[in-house]
C-alpha cells in the first residue's frame, strides 16, 4: 500500500530528526553556531517537511473545507497528502489528537459535546464565541490539540420539513411544531437520536411530541423525507440538500442547539513544527459566509460538481489561491456531474473502480494470508491440548463482537490511520472462523478412523498428520471461505481509517447521500466477495482430498 | 508361531464407573479366545488392555510372558493386529495405503508387497482392489481390508472387536469362513469380542462369559451348555439355543 508506505517514510524521518535534534542539542551549548545552525534549519524545513496530511469527516461540508485547506496550503508552496472521510469523530479525533492526520476541519459544538461532554452553558447559545472560548482553551490543554480561529460561519443543526408541510401546518420555529406538529412522523440520524443535546434535550426544551421516531442513516434522511416516508428530520444548516429537496429549515426559537461554528482543527505535531501550514491555514479564518458555504454545498451535493473544483472556485472567488493551480484529484473527482445514468457514471468511473478493488483485494488478500498462518497451527495445537480450547476460542468470539468501527478506532493510537491498523483488525476478525473450524475439523476428524489408527500403532504426531489434518482440510477450507466473505465485507470499513478499497466511494457517497457513488463500491464488493469464494471453492475442489473425489461404482462383494 | 496373551486381577474404573472387577484369562500360543457379554459387560475393556489403549488400574497383562507395561504403548501396537466393528479403515487412503500402514510403521523391506500379500490372504487380489478408496467398497470388503491390515505385517496377536456386527447376515457368514480359512492358515492368538454367541460357537476354540466386569465362566462352547457355571451362563446358552432352534425349524 503506497499510502501506508509514505506514511512509515514520514514516519521514520520524523524520528531520525528528533534524534538529531536531541545530539544537537546535547553537544548544543558548545557550538556558537546552534542559532545560526537553527535558522538554516527552518528554511530547510519547508523543503524537506513532511506532507501535511488534510484530512475530513465524511460528509459534504466536510470534504470541501478540507479541499479548501488542501489547496491553500498547497498554493502556499508545501507538500500535501489527502485523507477524505474518516469515520466519525471519534476516529478522525483521535487521529489528529495522535499526529495520524495534521489538520481536518471541525466545529464548536461537537467539540464542547461530543469531544469535551462539557453541557452547552445558557450564555454560549447566545453568544457563540463562548464556545469557541471554551474549545480554544480547553483542547491545547487536554489534549495538545489547536483550534484555529472560526472560519466565519456556522452549520448547526436545522430541523427541516418539507416545504408543502411547512405551509399547510404554518410552521416556521421548533415552537410551531411543539404546538400544530404532533402528527408528523420523524425520521432521525440515530446519532442524533442518542445524543443527550440531540432529540431528547430538544423534545424537552420544546415539549414535542411526534407520532413516531425513526432512525434514519444520513444518505436515506433527505430521499425519505422528499418521498413522504417520514415528515420532519434532522440536517445541517448549510446543507445543500435542503435546497435540493426543497426543504425548510426551522428557526431554533428557544436556542436549544448548542453554536457550530467552523473552524480547523490542527494536530500537536503541526501547531509545534510547521508554522508556515498554520499560518496558510489561518488566511481562510472569517473568510467564510453561511451564503457561500451553503451555495458551494449545493454544488457539491446536488449539482455533483467535483469537490476539488468547487473548492478552486471557492478559493478564487476569495482571491486565496490562483485559478487552476491545484489538481483536481478529489474523492469525487470523475463522472459524478449530475444527470449521467448509472450504467454511464459506472463505466467512466470504470478505472477508478479497478484500482480500488485492487486496493480492496490486496487487504483482504494479507488480512486473510496472515490470519490463515495463525489461525491454522491454534486450531491445530487447540484439537491437541482441549483443555483450553473453549477460553481460547471465547476470546476471539469476544473479538468478533467488537462493531468494527470501533475496533478500527482502537487501532488508530497504536497504528496511526491508513493500511496497516485496517490490515490488523480485519486480520484479527478472520481468526476465529478459521480457528474454530480446523479446531472442530481435527477434533472430530473421524473418530473411528483415528482410534484405529491409534490402535495399530502410529505416534500422536502421525496421527495428526496422516489422519486429522487431511480429514479436517475441507472443513478448514470451509472456515477460510467464510472467513474471506466476512473479510471483503469489513474491508469496506476500512475506509473510514483512510485504508482505500471499494469502501472509499461506500464511505464518500454516504457522506454526499449519493446513491451511484455508493453503489459504484457496493456492487464491485459484492461481486468481489462472490468471486473469493467462487475461486475458494474452486481450490476446495482442486486440493480436496481424493477420496472425495474419486466416483466409481461400488462393486458386489 | 505364536504367543501366549494372559490377563491377571484385571481392575478398572472409567470415572466411577466399574468396569472390570478383578478379571483374570489366559489364551494359550495360537487360540481364539471368544469374549461375550451384554453391552457394558466390560469386553471391550478388556480387550483394549492388551493392547494397552486402556491401562487397568491394576492387575497385571502379559504378551508371550512379557508385561505390556515394559513395552512402550507404539511398539505394542504394532506387534497386534486389531479390527474394530466399523473396520475404522483411513477414508482418504487407498486400500492398498490402508493394509500397507503397519509394515511402513515397522519400516518392513516393502510394505506394498506385504500389503499385497495380505489382501491376496482375504481374498480380494491388489490388482483389482489396491486403487480404490474405503467409500468404494461393500461392507462386507471393508471387513476384510480391516483384517488384511491388521495382518499384514505378520502380527501374532490379533485382537477383534466385533469386526462382524455390522454386517447383513450374508455378508457376516462369508466373512466367517474366509476368517476362519485364514487362521487355519496363519496360528496366530486372538480375542474377538462379540455379541453373537453363535458366531463365538462358530469360530472361538474357547469362550469367556462375561458380566458385569467379571467372567463368570470360560470354557468350550459345548462345555458351557452341559455344564454352566452360573444361572446367567445357563440362561444365555438356553436363550441362544432356542433362537437357533428356531432358526432350524422355521
Amino acid at each position: 500500500m503506497s499510502v501506508a508506505r509514505v506514511v512509515c517514510a514520514w514516519r521514520a524521518g520524523r524520528a531520525g530528526r528528533a534524534t538529531l535534534a536531541a545530539l544537537a542539542f546535547a553537544t548544543g551549548a558548545a557550538v556558537p553556531a546552534l542559532s545560526e545552525l537553527a535558522a538554516q534549519d527552518s528554511r530547510d524545513r519547508a523543503r524537506d517537511a513532511p506532507p501535511v496530511v488534510v484530512a475530513s469527516k465524511p460528509f459534504g461540508e466536510s470534504y470541501l473545507l478540507a479541499e479548501m485547506f488542501a489547496q491553500l496550503l498547497e498554493s502556499a508552496g508545501l507538500a500535501v497528502t489527502r485523507r477524505p472521510g474518516l469515520g466519525a469523530t471519534e476516529i478522525a479525533f483521535t487521529a489528529l489528537r495522535t499526529d495520524a492526520i495534521d489538520v481536518y476541519p471541525e466545529y464548536t459544538g461537537t467539540g464542547l459535546v461530543a469531544v469535551l461532554r462539557d453541557s452547552v452553558t445558557e450564555a454560549m447559545r447566545r453568544d457563540p464565541r463562548l464556545a469557541f472560548d471554551r474549545v480554544s482553551r480547553e483542547f491545547p490543554a487536554r489534549f495538545g490539540v489547536r483550534w484555529l480561529p472560526p472560519l466565519g460561519f456556522q452549520n448547526g443543526y436545522a430541523i427541516a420539513v418539507r416545504r408543502e408541510t411547512a405551509e399547510r401546518l404554518q410552521l416556521r420555529t421548533l415552537s410551531d411544531v411543539a404546538r400544530r406538529g404532533r402528527d408528523l412522523r420523524a425520521g432521525f440520524t440515530s446519532d442524533f437520536i442518542g445524543r443527550g443535546d440531540g432529540f431528547a434535550g430538544l423534545a424537552s426544551a420544546y415539549g414535542l411530541a411526534f407520532k413516531s421516531v425513526r432512525p434514519l442513516a444520513p444518505a436515506v434522511k433527505y430521499e425519505a423525507l422528499a418521498t413522504a416516508s417520514v415528515d420532519i428530520i434532522d440536517g445541517y444548516s448549510t446543507d445543500g440538500l435542503l435546497a435540493k429537496f426543497d426543504l425548510v429549515a426551522l428557526d431554533d426559537d428557544l436556542h436549544f442547539f448548542p453554536p457550530y461554528e467552523a473552524a480547523a482543527l490542527v494536530s500537536p505535531r503541526l501547531s509545534r513544527e510547521r508554522p508556515d501550514a498554520i499560518a496558510a491555514l489561518a488566511r481562510l479564518s472569517g473568510r467564510l459566509t453561511e451564503a457561500d458555504v451553503r451555495e458551494w454545498n449545493r454544488r457539491v451535493e446536488v449539482v455533483r460538481e467535483p469537490v476539488a473544483t468547487v473548492a478552486r472556485d471557492a478559493l478564487a472567488s476569495l482571491a486565496l489561491a490562483a485559478p487552476g493551480a491545484t489538481d483536481l484529484d478529489g474523492p469525487v473527482a470523475e463522472g459524478t456531474r449530475g444527470g449521467a445514468g448509472f450504467a454511464e457514471f459506472f463505466w467512466a468511473r470504470r478505472l477508478e473502480t479497478l484500482r480500488l478493488a485492487g486496493e480492496h483485494s490486496v487487504l483482504v488478500l494479507v488480512a486473510l494470508a496472515a490470519a490463515i498462518l495463525l489461525a491454522v497451527p491454534l486450531g491445530v495445537v487447540l484439537a491437541r491440548v482441549p483443555g483450553i480450547a473453549e477460553g481460547v476460542m471465547q476470546v476471539l468470539g469476544v473479538l468478533q463482537t467488537i462493531p468494527s468501527i470501533a475496533l478500527l478506532a482502537f487501532m488508530i493510537p497504536l497504528l496511526g490511520i491508513g493500511a496497516r491498523p485496517a490490515l490488523v483488525a480485519l486480520w484479527l476478525y478472520a481468526l476465529l472462523p478459521i480457528v474454530r473450524a480446523t479446531y472442530t475439523g481435527v477434533h472430530h476428524a473421524d473418530p473411528d478412523a483415528v482410534g484405529a489408527a491409534e490402535a495399530l500403532g502410529t505416534t500422536a504426531w502421525q496421527r495428526l498428520w496422516w489422519v486429522q489434518v487431511p480429514l479436517a482440510a475441507p472443513v478448514v477450507l470451509a472456515g477460510v471461505r467464510t472467513a474471506a466473505v466476512i473479510t471483503v465485507g469489513a474491508a469496506t470499513l476500512a475506509a473510514f481509517i483512510g485504508a482505500g478499497g471499494l469502501g472509499e466511494p461506500i464511505v464518500t457517497g454516504l457522506g454526499l447521500a449519493d446513491t451511484r457513488l455508493v453503489l459504484s463500491g457496493a456492487i464491485p464488493a459484492a461481486l468481489l466477495a462472490v468471486i473469493v469464494d467462487l475461486a475458494l471453492a474452486g481450490v476446495e475442489r482442486v486440493v480436496g482430498p481424493a477420496h472425495r473425489r474419486a466416483r466409481r461404482p461400488q462393486s458386489a462383494d | 508361531m505364536s504367543l501366549a496373551l494372559d490377563a491377571e486381577s484385571l481392575r478398572h474404573a472409567y470415572a466411577g464407573v466399574t468396569a472390570l472387577r478383578g478379571v483374570s484369562v489366559s489364551v494359550r500360543p495360537g487360540e481364539l479366545l471368544a469374549v461375550v457379554g451384554e453391552s457394558g459387560s466390560g469386553k471391550t475393556t478388556l480387550l483394549r488392555a492388551f493392547n494397552r489403549m486402556v491401562e487397568p488400574q491394576s492387575g497385571t497383562v502379559r504378551i508371550g510372558g512379557e508385561n505390556v507395561r515394559g513395552i512402550a504403548p507404539e511398539q505394542l501396537r504394532r506387534r497386534i493386529g486389531y479390527v474394530p466393528q466399523l473396520g475404522g479403515l483411513l477414508p482418504h487412503w487407498t486400500v492398498r495405503r490402508n493394509v500397507a500402514l503397519v509394515p511402513r510403521l515397522i519400516k518392513a523391506a516393502s510394505p506394498d508387497a506385504a500389503a499385497r500379500e495380505a489382501l491376496a490372504l482375504v481374498g480380494l487380489p491388489a490388482e483389482q482392489y489396491g486403487d480404490r478408496f474405503p467409500h468404494e467398497l461393500s461392507g462386507g470388503q471393508r471387513q476384510r481390508v480391516a483384517l488384511a491390515r491388521a495382518l499384514a505385517a505378520r502380527q501374532e496377536v490379533v485382537l477383534l472387536d466385533e469386526p462382524f456386527g455390522a454386517l447383513d447376515a450374508i455378508s457376516r457368514s462369508e466373512v466367517h469362513d474366509a476368517f476362519a480359512s485364514i487362521r487355519r492358515e496363519l496360528r496366530f492368538t486372538a480375542i474377538l469380542v462379540t455379541h453373537d454367541l453363535s458366531e463365538a460357537a462358530r469360530l472361538a476354540d474357547s469362550i469367556a462369559v462375561m458380566r458385569d466386569g467379571l467372567i463368570e465362566q470360560v470354557g468350550s462352547a459345548h462345555r458351557l451348555r452341559e455344564q454352566p457355571a452360573t444361572p446367567y451362563v445357563a440362561a444365555l446358552l438356553a436363550r441362544a439355543m432356542a433362537a437357533g432352534a428356531a432358526l432350524v425349524t422355521a
